[in-house]
């Protein structure tokens, strides 16, 4: 792999309202984010870290600043351009699992498949191999009103990889599980991330950005200080393969 | 895709079942009640239609009327020969006069009419003989006591199955014998029994019954190369002429003319289908507000789900085609269980209001048609909200 990084922010802004309400939640954010990296965001509430994430899922634009996303400058897309980056190269994960009520574990997971046209026979195979891969194949006909909430995460996880995607996006995955589950999760990213898929995670729990190989420190709507993660020293040079 | 978001709207629409269903009553109504109308005015129209054509076909009725001053002046024989002789097109022309009468038979009384008819006039009008024979041409001019009676005369006073032909009965004091019985001719616009009649010779009914020469009314028939124009010209100019009526004064009789009644009525007939079908269709419209307001709510109540999809890359058209394939699907249910509505509804109305039954396929395509357009109009409104909303506030909705 080349030393391009697969994210790259420069003087990120974002400024929500306007005039006398005008609020800047970013203030000029630099980070460049390497493929295969596993990436922990921390910092306090309210320090921009969920806007840098929406800014970086496509879902939101900055206010000025240059993102650029695989070598494309994503802030001067449109919103069905940016949509069609989301289906290609993104999973997100968010942290109210955000899964369709009312709706198998199995139909939750082929959603992203439907808007990517694919045929019924290959978005069910492909789903129930995601659902393998978290564990929940038994479960996939369960809607998530029938599953706990760890299990729920793992499908909304499932959902995430069953487009194979370049980048996993995640907001506080783990925010609404015990700390047993929240293992669980992130024993299961990190194994993802060994598979050489690229995670961001917004965590406010140091046991879980321990998990990752590089942690990210915001304030006030600026990177504080990047430093390595615990096991960074372990994963360093294994790479994509694992 | 298409196909997906179709078993997506389906999906949602059984979903929720008892709401979809109230939703599209409205549009239900709207279909049934067109569907109704529609189908009933064309049963009324056939109805009517038939009803004319027991008259007879290129037919004028001559009636005298009060004249200006106050005159009433009947026709005569010679009036009738004058229309029959002077007017080119003309193929028969017959007078009739009629009056009250009880028959006797066998003891028993009813109460019928006794028309002066000639066998010209049972032409005119297009009479056919059930059994027996018409009068002959010696009996029409001698006035011979022979009658033909109605269907209706025959039920009343004859046993069924005994033939009244060669049978003597009395009208009032006249006494005549049964040669024959005509074919029933229907009821005129639900009016007298038509059927409740005996026919004998015109001059015997003037010379026994009525006691004068005078004929009641003219009925003409004329050859359908010409036009109903033309020949009301020719009447109208003749019976002046006769009549010595003066410039400017107002005729002192009337014209009817059979394709003419045919005419006013399928056109008033027509118009008050419309006019009724126009107000079904206005539920329609009211369906359609219903539509639009529940899926409104639908969008408000999946902020959620709209985020997800829009999240993982659902572009705004796709999300619009979603909500909007709903809102056709939920319409065209409604119009497919209306069709079926107006159907058992107008079946069982012509059936017990006793009109014929008239399937109209283009009715029913154009309302289910106007039914899958009020989705698309009220749908589209509530689809776009829903594509245009912002994922990351939608995520965040409750
Ligand atoms: N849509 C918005 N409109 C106005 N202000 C906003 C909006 N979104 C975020 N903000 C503000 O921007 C700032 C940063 O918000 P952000 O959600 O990025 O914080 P965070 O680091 O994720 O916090 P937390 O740890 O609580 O999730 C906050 O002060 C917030 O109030
Ligand atoms: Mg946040």
């Amino acid at each position: 792999m080349s030393e391009q990084p697969i994210i790259e922010l420069k003087g990120i802004t974002k400024t929500f309202g306007e005039g006398a309400a005008a609020f800047q939640a970013l203030k000029g954010v630099d980070l460049s984010i390497k493929r295969g990296d596993f990436v922990a965001v921390m910092g306090p509430s309210g320090s921009g870290k969920s806007t840098t994430m929406n800014i970086l899922g496509c879902l939101d634009v900055p206010t000025s600043g240059v993102f650029k996303f695989l070598g494309t400058e994503v802030q001067s897309l449109n919103k069905d351009q940016r949509s069609l980056l989301r289906r290609r190269y993104l999973g997100f994960v968010f942290q109210g699992f955000n899964l369709l009520a009312r709706t198998t574990a199995v139909e939750n997971v082929e959603l992203p498949l439907l808007y990517r046209g694919e045929h019924k026979a290959e978005r069910r195979e492909a789903a129930l191999r995601a659902l393998d891969r978290v564990g929940l194949r038994p479960w996939a006909d369960h809607t998530p009103a029938e599953l706990s909430g760890g299990q729920q995460q793992r499908v909304a996880i499932a959902r995430a990889l069953v487009t194979d995607p370049e980048v996993l996006l995640a907001d506080e995955p783990t925010g609404n599980l015990d700390s047993e589950r929240s293992i669980e999760i992130m024993e299961f990213l990190s194994e993802l991330n060994g598979q050489g898929i690229t995670i961001l995670m917004v965590t406010h729990e140091p046991e879980m950005a321990e998990f990752a190989k590089t942690i990210v420190h915001f304030k006030d709507g600026l990177v504080e200080r990047i430093e390595n993660g615990a096991r960074n020293h372990a994963h360093a040079g294994s790479g994509v393969n694992g | 895709m298409f196909g997906t978001t179709l078993m997506l709207a389906f999906r949602e629409i059984r979903r929720h079942l008892m709401r979809s269903f109230l939703t599209t009553l409205g549009i239900i109504i709207g279909v049934s009640a067109v569907i109704t109308m529609v189908t009933l005015g064309r049963g009324v129209t056939a109805d009517i239609e038939e009803q004319i054509s027991s008259l007879g076909s290129n037919v004028f009725f001559v009636f005298p009327i009060q004249g200006e001053r106050g005159q009433f002046r009947p026709f005569d024989e010679d009036d009738v020969t004058a229309v029959r002789e002077q007017i080119a097109g003309v193929k028969s022309a017959a007078g009739q006069v009629d009056s009250n009468v009880v028959a006797i038979y066998n003891g028993q009384d009813w109460e019928t009419t006794v028309e002066g008819v000639s066998g010209e006039f049972m032409d005119a009008r297009g009479i056919e003989m059930d059994v027996g024979r018409r009068f002959t041409e010696a009996e029409e001019t001698s006035g011979a006591n022979v009658c033909i009676i109605g269907p209706t005369v025959q039920e009343e006073l004859f046993l069924t199955g005994e033939s009244p032909i060669g049978e003597r009965m009395r009208l009032n004091n006249v006494s005549c014998q049964v040669i024959g019985v005509f074919a029933s001719r229907g009821s005129v616009g639900g009016g007298g029994d038509e059927d409740n009649s005996v026919f004998m010779p015109l001059t015997n009914v003037q010379r026994r019954f009525t006691g004068n020469d005078n004929i009641g009314y003219m009925a003409v028939s004329y050859d359908s190369a010409y036009d109903s124009a033309t020949m009301t010209n020719a009447l109208v100019d003749l019976m002046r002429e006769r009549r010595v009526l003066l410039e400017g004064q107002a005729n002192d009789f009337d014209i009817v003319d059979t394709a003419q009644i045919n005419e006013t009525v399928q056109s008033t007939v027509g118009t008050m289908t419309i006019m009724v079908a126009a107000i079904a269709a206005i539920s329609l419209v009211v369906g359609g507000v219903g539509i639009m307001n529940i899926m409104l709510v639908s969008v408000t109540e999946r902020t959620r789900e709209i985020g997800i999809r829009l999240a993982i890359g659902a572009l705004a058209k796709e999300v619009r085609l979603q909500f909007l394939t709903e809102a056709v699907v939920l319409c065209c249910f409604g119009g497919l269980v209306g069709m079926i509505l107006g159907f058992v509804f107008s079946y069982s109305l012509a059936g017990a209001l006793g009109f014929p039954f008239i399937f109209d396929p283009f009715i029913n395509i154009l309302s289910f048609v106007i039914s899958a357009l009020i989705g698309i109009l009220f749908g589209y409104f509530p689809a776009r909200r829903a594509s245009q909303l912002d994922p990351i506030e939608a995520l965040r909705h409750e």
